[in-house]
């Protein structure tokens, strides 16, 4: 069992976490970019996957409501970006963190309003659904396999995006002069609502997909964010490069975490206490991770900004 | 030891490719100003925050009198008696005149872990306030917050916060830097004064007033002092013209 | 101000000194001063009365503005006056709250909290609880201050944030002491020479606790360590320029500002007879910041306006729509957005720094 084991728990380690690079890269990227702190970005999280399942739910087509969904989620962040959140670049962090509060509140009720609290239904399609058998004779669900693939394509598109094309010239220049870039003649209000709309529409992605496998339901979207907090914590604020790093290792740590620690205090405990104590502390595991990376790099590993 | 107030001895400090301070040692006398100019890029902020406390140097050392203060955060040296002002005046804009003087004050006088006794009727601390802001000729000055005060009222709160710390050396980067040629005027005459009590590291743009000023000048040029003498002597030596020159004319 | 000519004479120095200081310091009682008193005076005579009118659900309601407000303190020490922007209060107002749950659970069983390498029994008396919440809150704000403080900014805001889930998931996880559901508190806490079951005694019992802790920010504030503070949120180069370090001085006041939090959270357990992780939660630290802000940060009644417009809300429009909470997101956005100086700024005109 224990290869087999090991070997499963590390693919969803991996899928964990590219799903958290889908939202910590828009998070990491809107703070380098604009300096904005943005709590509703796990809204948009949950947007996208409550507009994936209302369109597959009445097209039938899993890909249709996937467009849907990250369509949706762009489009909501454009229209947050260029309702409220551009009042914010130039405020306090407390401010932001307060209107982005807000936001949170709004979508969440809206939500609650509009569909109701009972989650709704959204499945893999049937073409995704079943194992694979991988070496070792590990079986693993296709559609998580799918996942990691999605996560990977989608980390190379986005440095492809940012080193090589106009747009990505554009951001870099923005991170790390925003004065230089105006003087480039780049209209910055527009390319901040695309780099919003962008971060969003990658939040809504990560909504869908997961939401397929787990729940779509309000408020789905907040445990996401604030790990993705913690990613781009240790990762460096404003580094993709971090992003990625510290999405994969929160990603291995936390569910290598869940699985193992029980399994180790029950070497020397009674198992219905090493159970308690094990979840308990691998609950507490990624945060501890980034305190201990925090003590020796206060600015993450990767740090943009100085 | 010697007459040395404040002393580098060999600094060295690297970023990357860039040898921003290259075997640096300077002193300070007592009662004299020792101005240290150069050209933009020469590094003198680099050597700034060696002596102040935000940039360690690589290589290197730096005494206050007799005390090594390579190592000492900001406060420690400050309480040391290492007082400065800042090219861009640092204060707290909403605070009165008197607050911001009075913690240096404070500073002196013990920790600041006393959480009972109001400041604002604490004579300890009001008394050496309004003496370092008189000191200053800017009494009259004392409960109007600094965000309502002039650019040149802003520079003798800072050198009046400075002198609350009873320094023994003083660290003043481009002090005249904005003021008009009243302005400018009226702080040479200040300093002048000062430096009786406390000798002055200037760091300066405007010339004229280095001139009048200095008693020693150093000049730094790419990460080295270049020369070093008196006003005369820099002004006839022919590598601080040379580096000079550009900067002089323009 | 004074038009004194400047002289070294010591005597006529100090004179000078004290005179414009004199000029200075009675400029405002007023409008101000009227809105305080009255806002303090309402609190305390209205549950009163409605307890002599026989009401006690809004005796209880006013207990439980009382107890958040005094949590609001708490946080605004570390935000308005301190400029911490801490986005997990909640950690200390849950691990308060836990501390009154459990400790009242083992003095109902019967049962030692602990038993190895010395016994420690649970307790039902609240001086006790409050002794233990006050260390505990104290220890733990100093490891995650000590930590957080390294950072400023947005770092702050996250790992603050961070930390407050990690306690949260623990107390999720942790399946002695109800885990997800919480813990029922069977018989409230004690204290001598009160009957902590009665709830007007309860709410005189918070509202002591309300004014101590305004009290004591107001004192506090004043003093050495307030100047030093002051400075640190404004102008932290400044003070380290003026001889004083800001790490320490941030962290004792973040200390501080955790264990008022942490008292207001032990008598929120009690009040409500049950502690769980909803106490711990995110959203509980972002509602102690909205109340910050909706009365006004760094004023020292802002907390208690704060309170009491957002329990008022609560509960008038939770009686009215189930998604009271969406207008209340609204209301947030538009203070945020355009009334940055909150209710008592509207109310009492703004703040002076002095």
């Amino acid at each position: 069992m224990s290869v087999t084991l090991l070997i499963e728990q590390l693919l969803n380690g991996v899928q964990l976490g590219t799903m958290l690079f889908l939202m910590a890269s828009g998070l990491t990227l809107v703070f380098g970019v604009m300096g904005l702190i943005n709590l509703a970005h796990g809204s948009f999280y949950m947007v996208g996957a409550y507009a994936t399942a209302t369109v597959t739910a009445s097209t039938g087509s899993f890909l249709l409501g996937l467009g849907a969904g990250i369509a949706a989620a762009a489009l909501v962040g454009a229209l947050v970006e260029l309702l409220v959140i551009r009042r914010l670049y130039h405020r306090p962090h407390l401010d932001q963190v307060l209107a982005t509060f807000a936001l949170i509140l709004i979508f969440s009720e809206g939500t609650r309003w509009l569909f109701g609290s009972s989650p709704l239904r959204l499945s893999p399609p049937s073409w995704l659904t079943g194992f694979v058998t991988l070496p070792g004779d590990t079986r693993y669900p296709i559609y998580r396999l799918m996942l990691i693939g999605v996560g990977i394509t989608i980390s190379i598109a986005l440095y492809v995006l940012i080193s090589k094309t106009r747009l990505g010239m554009r951001i870099r220049a923005g991170e790390s002069d925003r004065e230089m870039i105006g003087a480039l003649g780049v209209n910055i209000s527009k390319l901040y609502t695309v780099v919003f709309a962008l971060g969003a529409g990658l939040a809504g992605l990560a909504g869908a997909l997961v939401g397929a496998l787990q729940s779509v339901q309000v408020g789905m979207g907040e445990p996401v964010l604030i790990l993705a907090f913690v990613v781009i914590v240790i990762g460096g604020i404003g580094s993709i490069k971090g992003a990625l790093l510290g999405a994969l290792l929160v990603g291995i740590v936390d569910t290598l975490g869940r699985v193992y620690l029980p399994i180790f205090f029950q070497a020397f405990m009674p198992p219905s206490e090493a159970t308690g104590v094990g979840s308990a502390l691998a609950a507490m595991l990624i945060y501890i991770l980034m305190a201990v990376i925090l003590a020796f790099k206060p600015k993450g590993l990767f740090s943009a900004h100085v | 030891m010697s007459e040395s107030i404040l002393s580098l001895q060999h600094l060295h400090k690297r970023f990357g490719a860039l040898q921003a301070t290259n075997d640096v040692s300077l002193d300070l006398q007592q009662g004299e100003i020792h101005a240290l100019i150069g050209p933009n890029g020469a590094g003198k902020s680099t050597l700034i925050g060696q002596i102040a406390g935000n940039i360690r140097p690589d290589e290197g050392r730096v005494y206050l009198a007799d005390t090594e203060i390579t190592g000492m955060s900001i406060a420690q040296r400050a309480r040391l008696g290492l007082g400065r002002s800042f090219q861009v005046s640092s204060l707290a804009e909403p605070l009165s005149v008197m607050r911001n003087v009075m913690m240096g004050v404070q500073a002196l006088q013990s920790h600041s872990f006393r959480f009972w006794k109001p400041v604002a009727r604490d004579q300890q601390l009001l008394e050496p306030a309004y003496a370092a802001l008189e000191r200053m000729q800017l009494s009259h000055r004392a409960w109007t917050p600094v965000c309502e005060l002039s650019h040149g009222e802003r520079r003798q709160v800072e050198m009046a916060c400075a002198l609350a710390l009873k320094p023994r050396a003083l660290l003043l980067d481009e002090p005249m830097a904005g003021l008009g040629p009243e302005g400018s005027a009226k702080l040479t005459e200040l300093l002048e004064a000062l430096k009786r009590e406390v000798p002055i590291l200037l760091i300066e743009h405007d010339m004229e007033a280095v001139f009048r000023l200095a008693d020693r000048i150093s000049v730094l040029v790419s990460g080295s002092v270049i020369a070093h003498g008196d006003s005369q002597a820099i002004k006839q030596d022919p590598r601080v013209r040379e580096a000079y020159l550009g900067d002089l004319d323009a | 101000m004074s038009n004194h000519t400047a002289s070294s004479n010591n005597a006529s120095q100090n004179t000078a000194a004290k005179a414009a200081l004199a000029a200075h310091a009675n400029s405002h009682f007023n409008r101000k001063g009227l809105v305080q008193l009255a806002l303090l005076g309402l609190l305390l005579l209205l549950p009163v009365a409605a307890y002599f009118l026989g009401h006690t659900y809004y005796v209880n309601l006013a207990s439980r503005i009382t107890i958040i407000a005094m949590a609001a303190v708490g946080l605004n020490l570390a935000i308005g006056y301190g400029g911490m922007v801490s986005f997990g209060h909640a950690a200390y107002f849950g691990l308060g709250g836990y501390v009154a749950g459990i400790s009242a659970y083992h003095a109902f069983d019967l049962t030692p909290f602990m038993s190895w390498p010395f016994t420690v029994p649970g307790s039902d008396s609240m001086l006790v609880v409050w002794l233990v919440t006050v260390l505990l809150c104290a220890l733990l704000a100093l490891a995650i201050g000590a930590i957080s403080l390294r950072t400023t900014g947005v770092y702050f805001i996250m790992i603050t944030l961070a930390f407050a889930q990690m306690i949260y998931y623990f107390a999720n996880s942790w399946p002695t002491y109800g885990g997800q559901d919480g813990l029922p508190i069977y018989i409230r806490n004690t204290l001598p020479l009160a009957d902590s079951s009665n709830a007007l005694s309860y709410f005189l019992i918070c509202f002591t606790g309300l004014v101590l802790a305004m009290a004591i920010t107001s004192r506090l504030m004043k003093s050495r360590f307030g100047a030093a503070l002051t400075m640190a949120r404004l102008n932290d180069v400044r003070l380290a320029t003026a001889g004083v370090n800001p790490y320490p001085i941030r962290l004792v006041a973040f200390v501080m500002s955790a264990v008022i939090t942490g008292l207001a959270g032990a008598l929120y357990a009690d009040l409500n007879g049950f502690v769980s992780p909803a106490m711990l939660s995110w959203h509980f630290s972002g509602e102690l910041m909205v109340i910050v802000i909706l009365g006004g940060v760094g004023r020292l009644y802002g907390p208690l306006a704060g309170a009491v417009l957002f329990v008022m809300m609560e509960t008038l429009l939770g009686g009215f729509t189930e998604y009271w909470q969406l207008f209340l997101g609204l209301v947030l956005l538009g203070v945020v957005l355009f009334a940055k100086h909150g209710v008592m700024g509207w109310l009492a005109g703004r703040e002076r720094n002095e």
